[in-house]
């Protein structure tokens, strides 16, 4: 794999936002994802919703851990810095970023193996600190960069594309979080940008630890026999130069449906997830409601989607430790350090 | 009478005591050593103390040294012993014509005792108990009893002992006068009932001059103040916490703005050490100083971030107070253990900067200077303190700042260069040291933004799977840590008094045991060259002196010799002509060890001493 450009001309007659950004401004380079990817959609939905609210694309830092999920800050604002930094530490790196410049957005992408297996402790304290960041998680299930092993997030019971039923217990991160008293709860889906941009949107403009988790189907792992499009029909009809695995990409999955119903969506394997909306009278200011609402839903086999929980009036981690106004990072010695004649009196007073 | 001769010594002398820890026996302990140092008489104390909050038995040593030597000197010449557990052990490490002293409130057999040494009893308990009710103050002021009973016995100005209660206790009149009063039922007794002065004495004196007396750990943490840490990430481990513990003490003292009262510093308590190197990281990578301290485990837990900081290049400051290892390994005892781990922490090629402080003063100015180090070379910047170090008091020069001194950013490219058209590649060596200019996110709105990975990139930060990409970037990191051997602080060495063919290689807490062999060794006729190392990767005079000298001694705090094993690797000289001169029983190094085993080496070496050569 090399690197790939993305060409920068566009139509001069393209929309414009309140900044006189264009929706090219807040694209990255071209995605090595496969095609058909539902990260790829979360991307198209992030870059969406950073236009529409008119953000300096250079203020916002992206930063991610491991796996295909966390390749993609490389996607959009191409103009913003991004950190692929070390599997499951997404979260400890943007709390440290965070601290040092309380003046950028954050952006942390994680994937469901990131933040539910290996890192599920830093995806818990982050979130406990209350640090203000939008902690998008891609969750599909499955390992994709190794090639097909669950994840903590994989429902007990369905079945690898191997065909090794999965024993262990899932681990909802929407449940959790509310738990652990995320400001900004809500889960979506790839393919439903309707419901996702707004999401995305609102979660970067809430102040305090919001968590977005965002079911995207993995297109290479996720597909079973006897479609036509499965892994062993591609192959049988491959003309074979080298040993590849080839995969034939698709449109992304589209959903949208209206608010108060359940829709079942199949996905590429042709599994079906079961889709509620929450309903129009829902409260999303009650956590111990929507802790309820999930169990019970879950219980029935169903994704509750949409914004689940906020608290408007959240703290975040700075204004627990009293910092300063000035971001950490523009202070230099005259304000930090205290000087010669401070060290005299801490020597006289070490005699 | 003891059968052998009472030992006799003034301003020379090491005492210990043995406590229970738990028993408040800390703050007593350290107040006698405190107190001789109002005499202008140096000590080096020391603790010894288990992984427990209570229970099990602890110890502090004090040596008192008026000639300076704050190494461990090994032995004991007078023990307080307070705690019936280790009595058998305690009683049998006093030096020949040593003393005892106990609480003879209950009758001891006489098995307990020795017939060499000179048995002191004071009855602690029974005074104590007769003066107090409440078994709390019974425990509290046992101890300043035993104090006021030693004033008496060494010969202690009662009054030096005095203001030093006074300023412990300052505004606090009930706990001040109660202290003095125990300290003069023990001082009283004693001298009703006891020969006073006993053969060891203090004795007023002028040694100590403006020395500070102050533990490396607290040190370490002003460094960071100084140095302008902004962002502290740690989690508990000993013997580090007490870093963290005064950077936050610190930092509420200096670094609060006068009108607002907000915080210019940002400290948190990571849920592991993955997290506080992580926030370290990610702080480092937006531009502020950030550090966290830990010890060998700790270590063993950030390596992969560590990986990350030398391949990405992102600054980081670790301060290591190693401690024995290896796993859990004796966490309260002192080792220079992590050399080789630290060196080359992480998968893949890697080499770190290391920093090895001889004492607080050390610590606080290469803390300091850790911080322009990391943002300079743009990688993790190790400070290797130890526990003996770290968490002893020790008398050390006065701490020093020169106010004109700015911090050392580092190559960052500003939003007016990028302007300006500067050439902006994240990993591109313009200057030709290896060191490549960063951007701080959100600088500029079109330029200067790349993405940082661990993955291999091109200059230009472009992913790149490319053998001669990678290789270039590899070349390029090791220029990088060339570049650093000039920046980083440089050895000292010490000739001796004739040229000698043998030389000595030392480094940190070795330090004061490595001085005062030196003259033992003299006096043997044993002549030796010093150099003390005090950073890796190590400056170009390290293989001239190895080039100088048929034999080094490399001594060093930990079984394999991995100072020695680091010299070997990066200098690709001859093994043979390295003599590892190794204590690792997780005692600091004492100076009578370090003697005995270049002495016998040179024995060995049938080398004749110089004084008798020339005789």
């Amino acid at each position: 794999m090399t690197y790939i450009a993305k060409p920068k001309f566009h139509h001069p007659g393209l929309k414009k936002n309140d900044l006189g950004y264009t929706h090219r401004d807040y694209e990255g380079k071209i995605s090595t994802l496969c095609a058909g990817c539902g990260h790829d959609s979360i991307t198209a939905s992030i870059i969406e919703a950073c236009y529409e609210l008119s953000i300096e694309p250079h203020r916002v830092a992206k930063i991610s851990g491991i796996g295909c999920s966390s390749k993609t800050p490389d996607y959009f604002l191409g103009n913003s810095h991004g950190f692929n930094s070390v599997h499951g530490r997404m979260p400890s790196v943007l709390t440290g970023a965070n601290l040092a410049n309380r003046d950028l957005i954050y952006l942390g992408v994680s994937g469901d193996g990131d933040s539910a297996s290996i890192g599920f402790g830093q995806f818990a304290h982050s979130i406990r600190r209350g640090v203000n960041m939008t902690y998008i998680v891609e969750n599909n299930g499955v390992y994709g960069l190794t090639k097909g092993q669950f994840s903590a997030t994989a429902d007990r019971g369905s079945k690898s594309k191997k065909g090794v039923t999965n024993t262990d217990n899932a681990i909802d991160l929407v449940a959790i979080a509310l738990q652990l008293g995320a400001t900004f709860v809500a889960r979506s889906f790839s393919g439903d940008k309707t419901q996702l941009v707004p999401l995305i949107a609102a979660a970067i403009r809430h102040k305090g630890a919001s968590f977005i988790d965002v079911i995207s189907p993995c297109i290479a792992f996720n597909n079973h026999a006897g479609s036509t499009k499965s892994f062993d029909y591609v192959r049988e009809h491959n003309d074979a130069v080298n040993r590849l695995d080839v995969l034939v990409g698709r449109d992304p999955i589209a959903v949208d449906y209206a608010p108060g119903t359940v829709q079942m969506v199949e996905q590429h394997d042709g599994s079906k997830i079961a889709l509620r909306k929450i309903d129009a009278d829902y409260d999303p200011h009650d956590r111990l409601g929507a802790q309820t609402f999930l169990a019970r839903h879950a219980a029935k086999g169903q994704i509750v989607t949409g914004l689940l929980y906020v608290d408007p009036d959240a703290e975040d981690l700075h204004e627990h430790l009293n910092t300063v106004e000035t971001p950490l990072n523009t202070l230099e010695a005259d304000t930090l350090c205290p000087g010669s004649a401070v060290l005299d009196k801490i020597n006289a007073s070490l005699r | 009478m003891p059968d052998k001769k009472p030992i006799s010594s003034v301003n020379d002398f090491v005492v210990r005591f043995a406590n229970v820890n738990g028993s408040g026996s800390a703050s007593a302990n350290e107040m006698f050593a405190r107190a001789i140092l109002r005499h202008g008489v140096p000590v080096s104390p020391r603790n010894i103390f288990p992984s427990n909050i209570q229970g099990l038995p602890t110890w502090y040593e004090v040596r008192v040294t008026e000639d300076g030597h704050l190494g461990a000197r090994g032995g004991v010449d007078m023990m307080v012993a307070m705690n019936p557990q280790t009595w058998d052990k305690d009683v049998a490490g006093i030096e020949p014509g040593g003393y005892l002293f106990y609480d003879s409130t209950k009758p001891m057999p006489s098995t307990k005792f020795r017939d060499d040494i000179t048995v002191i009893g004071v009855p602690l308990t029974a005074i104590t108990n007769s003066t107090y009710t409440d078994p709390r103050q019974r425990q509290l002021f046992k101890n300043i009893i035993y104090l006021g009973a030693l004033s008496a016995l060494l010969d202690m100005d009662p009054k030096l002992i005095e203001q030093l209660i006074g300023e412990q206790y300052k505004g606090k009149e009930k706990l001040l006068s109660s202290n003095v009063h125990a300290l003069h039922l023990g001082r009283d007794w004693a001298l009703q009932n006891l020969k006073c002065p006993i053969g060891l004495r203090v004795k007023k004196s002028d040694k100590v001059g403006d020395r500070i007396f102050i533990e490396g750990n607290s040190a370490a943490a002003l460094g960071a103040v100084y140095g302008g840490a902004t962002v502290c990430a740690w989690y508990p481990i000993t013997p580090s916490s007490s870093v963290a513990e005064a950077f936050t003490a610190h930092c509420k003292k200096y670094r609060h703005d006068p009108e607002t009262g907000k915080a210019k510093y940002a400290i948190v308590q990571g849920e592991d050490e993955l997290a506080s190197i992580g926030i370290v990281i990610g702080a480092s990578w937006n531009g502020a100083r950030a550090f966290t301290a830990t010890s060998g485990p700790g270590i063993s837990l950030m390596t992969e971030f560590i990986g990350l900081s030398y391949f990405a290049e992102i600054p980081a400051v670790i301060m290591n107070i190693q401690r024995a290892g290896p796993s859990t390994g004796m966490p309260t005892r002192t080792q220079q253990c992590d050399i080789i781990a630290c060196a080359y922490a992480s998968h893949g090629d890697t080499k770190h900067v290391l920093l090895f402080p001889e004492d607080p003063a050390e610590a606080f100015e290469f803390a300091a200077a850790a911080f322009d180090l990391a943002e300079r070379i743009q990688t993790t910047i190790f400070l290797m303190l130890d526990l003996d170090i770290g968490m002893n008091h020790r008398l050390c020069r006065p701490l020093k700042w020169d106010d004109a001194k700015q911090y050392d950013r580092g190559k960052v490219m500003t939003s007016e260069m990028l302007d300006e058209g500067r050439d902006f590649g994240r990993y591109l060596d313009v200057d030709g040291d290896g060191i490549p200019y960063r951007t701080y996110p959100g600088t500029h709105p079109t330029k200067g933004s790349y993405f940082t990975r661990g993955t291999s990139r091109d200059r230009y930060a472009r992913y790149s799977e490319e053998g001669s990409v990678y290789a270039d970037n590899m070349q390029r990191l090791m220029r990088k840590f060339e570049t650093a051997q000039d920046l980083v602080p440089r050895p000292l060495q010490a000739n001796a008094e004739r040229p000698t063919k043998y030389g000595v290689i030392y480094f940190g807490s070795t330090s004061p045991a490595m001085d005062e062999a030196i003259g033992l060794l003299e006096a043997r006729g044993h002549q030796l060259d010093r150099l003390r190392i005090r950073a890796f990767p190590f400056h170009s005079s390290v293989a001239s002196f190895l080039a100088e000298h048929d034999f080094v001694y490399v001594v060093e705090q930990n079984r394999d010799g991995q100072l020695r094993q680091l010299i070997v690797n990066e200098n690709g000289i001859d093994p043979v002509r390295l003599v590892p001169i190794v204590h690792y029983d997780g005692s600091p190094i004492t100076a009578r060890f370090i003697a005995k085993a270049i002495g016998d080496h040179q024995d060995h070496l049938k080398v004749t001493p110089l004084r008798k050569a020339v005789s």
